[in-house]
């Protein structure tokens, strides 16, 4: 039906998962400004990657549940958007960089 | 099964898992993950719309959020970060059992999947606890005095942030809250698949449930992996504040 992975595939990407972990902790530390929330946000996409492709076999799923998963993303981006279109510009209310 | 028919030539040759609207056990599998899918959708847009609302308060309210992530436990955040990924590791390793139709490991699996997730639990619970006594909690109007820090010399910016930092607390017991209860409804269905593994309903033929709860269990993780650094982990380092 579907090929499967190896418990040294699943093993790897637990250990990169908990080692991204130990940076988004550490790199909290520093200050770095707005590049502070850009790279955690990179860093959790990134897991979220491992975790979706790997642990949950979306590459190895068919074409058109890739699309759904795909679809999902789309969507969540449009919600964010507008919601960042409308607030971003709202410019009598306190705040306005999203930091 | 269900039919009285008398087609019982027709099913000998398939699986009885197979039900009469798919074609192949294949079918009936992509059919039920897309499904999973679908719903695991409508949770994205759930939680979603939380991070989203969370987005905009804390670009109206930076240096307040930053200060009141301070009253946040990283340890505690790290930790179950932690758990969850080990969790997500054993949940993926049970699945990869079910599909080679080793029952033995599958109930290994599930079990320590289950102890994962109840041990992320049992430390968010002692988490909301500290909360608690520590008048985190934005519940009761006459406790609020105590998010007024004008008395702080250390801290003394923080007097204007008292009804803010209830924002952040408040989208904190949300997210945090509505990520516990997947949690409790994902060690619900670990049980049940137990169950179902002891009785020894799956086999390398057919393991569709083992794998789509693994889905669930994995989209759970992936909330709180967006979870930790937003809620947790915005303040530190700006102590300026």
């Amino acid at each position: 039906m579907h090929s499967v992975p190896s418990v040294r595939t699943y093993v790897t990407i637990w250990a990169i998962l908990t080692v991204m972990t130990f940076a988004t902790y550490y790199i909290a530390q520093i200050d770095l400004g707005q590049w502070n929330i850009v790279i955690a946000l990179l860093i959790a996409f990134f897991k979220m990657s491992l975790v979706i492709f790997f642990f949950m076999n979306l590459k190895a799923e068919s074409p058109l549940t890739k699309l759904f998963a795909a679809g999902g993303f789309f969507w969540m981006i449009l919600l964010l958007g507008q919601f960042f279109v409308d607030y971003m510009s709202r410019t009598w209310m306190p705040g306005g960089k999203m930091w | 099964m269900a039919d009285s028919h008398g087609a019982v030539a027709e099913h000998a040759e398939h699986s009885p898992h197979l039900r009469h609207h798919f074609d192949s056990m294949e079918q009936q599998f992509d059919s039920a993950t897309l499904g999973m899918w679908v719903f695991l959708l409508t949770e994205i847009m759930f939680f979603g719309g939380m991070f989203g609302a969370y987005t905009v308060y804390r670009s109206m309210y930076p240096e307040a959020f930053a200060s009141t992530s301070l009253h946040m436990n990283p340890a505690f955040g790290a930790a179950n970060t932690a758990v969850l990924i080990v969790s997500s590791l054993t949940m993926a390793l049970a699945v990869r059992s079910a599909r080679l139709g080793s029952n033995k490991a599958l109930q290994i699996f599930l079990v320590l999947t289950m102890i994962f997730g109840i041990a992320f639990l049992v430390i968010k619970g002692f988490e909301y606890h500290e909360h608690w006594v520590d008048n985190k909690v934005p519940l009761f109007p006459d406790q609020w005095h105590h998010w007024d820090y004008s008395n702080d010399a250390e801290h003394p910016h923080q007097a204007q942030f008292g009804r803010q930092a209830q924002i952040l607390f408040c989208f904190y017991f949300f997210m945090t809250g509505f990520h516990a209860v997947h949690m409790l409804v994902g060690v619900g269905i670990m049980i049940t698949i137990l169950m179902m593994a002891r009785r020894g309903v799956f086999s390398h033929k057919y393991f569709t449930p083992v794998e789509i709860s693994g889905l669930y269990w994995h989209f759970v993780d992936i909330v709180w992996i967006f979870l930790f650094p937003l809620l947790y982990l915005i303040g530190n380092a700006r102590k300026l504040i």
